[in-house]
């Protein structure tokens, strides 16, 4: 099952696909067209943890080493938007790319949740799109907030899919396309640290709680995209999330 | 065990909303402790935007939680800091606007597995189960006259170990949140912590930690060790 959370008509509903192809099924019976409703990240977010550098090919696009810890970094609630949603480019950034990746969504408490029993602690997955503004890239807790936690810097969505509609593990392919044209190609099964590896090392020392959210890090393709482009990120059997790159203008600056 | 969101104050938003931010090497000295170390690898510069951090929500107690520790043999260096807490949505806000988007302030101690490096720290250094306590009530703003002029005073076991102070800061509060809330909107209940001054002392199992802030009156806390029970739970 796939589930959404919108806003129509004046209030926030859960929504499943309908049978017409783009409309959508709202709890209380309505369907839509995906065109009539805001799409909002689709489950409550709690803490957001993302992953650096977990995939080889982007490590070595990076000039990194491999690494024998994973890296985290954490991301603030007021970063994420929803699908079809508008992320704005400063006019003076340079190079600001999307991050297409696998995101894991924590749906039972996990602490010092053994490898084996990782899984379990897993409600679903989405799609994240994690953007980065390397022009402000300073080396002070890396990656620094003002690169990493900008408002619309987290977009999720569109679906989450529950764990047990996949097979696990996973090898799916990751696809972003930046107007149609295809620019970041990956493979899950290529993560250099995976979904239950980072659930075992996460829960030792932070317990997560439902709601909670893994953002797994995103293989080579990262290029700068110009404001009015739409990027659109595609994870295999999970969905295909939708963004345009705003221009300073439409926020008052 | 208290939690933070039984913290409630009678200026708006009346809760917190469970999202606490932290700024680091704000206080002059604590830049300075790093000496030459600043300008070279890996950092080859001094800060130039506020250095943030987030402390997520596994972390932070409220008033009267004690504050745990993994190891029993192990120790937790204690930042003392102003917590800021957000009255009214910033974004984009002018330093000279900025105290109208403050509700109040409260005292937090911000505990860490010491760690020397600021270039890409673990982050399971300052994202530890019940590593922040929070409290032990919010101050409202219009009872503070000047934030950035308060005494910050730490004891262990009722001694004092750590004198320092709000002011000597690169940003003080209203620079700060003009400065954060350019790229990053801050939200009613949010707080921000406006920094730790340098040589922040460490505690270990059994202590008893207390951060008094003028004004804000004292936190007081435990430090215990998570036995078995607690982490199978």
């Amino acid at each position: 099952m796939k589930r959404a959370r919108v806003a129509f008509a004046g209030a926030i509903h859960e929504a499943t696909p309908a049978a017409a192809p783009g409309t959508l099924r709202l709890a209380d019976g309505r369907v839509v067209a995906g065109e009539e409703v805001v799409w909002l990240a689709p489950f409550e977010v709690g803490t957001i943890v993302a992953l650096g550098l977990n995939y080889a090919d982007h490590a070595k696009e990076l000039a990194f080493a491999a690494q024998d810890e994973p890296l985290v970094f954490l991301k603030g609630p007021g970063s994420v938007i929803g699908h079809r949603g508008r992320t704005r480019r400063p006019a003076d950034a340079t190079f600001m790319h999307y991050e297409c990746e696998l995101a894991v969504v924590i749906g039972k408490p996990a602490r010092k949740a053994s490898r084996a029993e990782a899984m379990s602690h897993v409600a679903g997955y989405t799609v994240a799109n994690d953007y980065a503004i390397r022009d402000y890239l300073e080396n002070w807790y890396r990656p620094n907030f003002r690169v990493k936690n900008r408002d619309g810097g987290t977009v999720l969505g569109p679906w989450l899919v529950d764990a047990g509609d996949l097979a696990w593990p996973p090898q799916l392919a990751l696809r972003t396309f930046v107007n149609g044209k295809l620019t970041q190609e990956g493979n899950t099964r290529d993560l250099v640290f995976d979904v239950p590896f980072l659930i075992e090392y996460l829960s030792a020392f932070m317990t997560l709680s439902p709601g909670d959210v893994i953002l797994t890090g995103t293989p080579e393709g990262v290029t700068d995209v110009a404001v009015g482009d739409e990027v659109a990120c595609e994870i295999e059997g999970i969905g295909r999330l939708v963004n345009t790159i705003a221009g300073d203008a439409e926020f008052g600056r | 065990m208290a939690s933070l969101f039984d913290l409630t104050f009678d200026v708006a938003p009346y809760r917190l909303s469970g999202t606490v931010y932290g700024v680091l090497l704000n206080h002059r000295d604590a830049l300075a402790a790093l000496g030459d170390a600043a300008s070279q690898p890996p950092y080859k510069a001094p800060p130039k935007a506020p250095v943030l951090y987030l402390k997520p929500r596994n972390t932070l107690v409220g008033p009267g939680a004690p504050i745990r520790i993994d190891d029993p043999a192990g120790e937790l260096e204690v930042g003392a800091a102003l917590g800021i807490v957000v009255g009214r949505t910033a974004c984009r806000v002018a330093e000279q606007d900025a105290m109208d988007c403050v509700a109040g302030y409260l005292i937090v101690a911000d505990c860490s597995l010491p760690h020397d490096s600021y270039y890409r720290p673990a982050i399971r250094f300052k994202a530890r189960d019940g590593s922040c306590a929070v409290g032990p009530k919010v101050t409202a703003r219009a009872d503070i006259a000047d934030p950035d002029a308060l005494g910050v005073r730490i004891l262990v076991d009722g001694r004092p170990v750590h004198s320092a102070g709000t002011g000597g800061t690169f940003r003080g509060v209203a620079r700060l949140l003009s400065d954060i809330s350019e790229f990053m909107t801050l939200a009613p209940g949010d707080v921000l912590l406006a920094g730790v001054a340098a040589g922040s002392p460490r505690v270990g199992a059994g202590a008893s930690l207390a951060i008094e802030i003028d004004g804000l009156g004292r936190l007081e806390t435990r430090v215990v060790a998570a036995t078995e029970r607690e982490v199978a739970r």
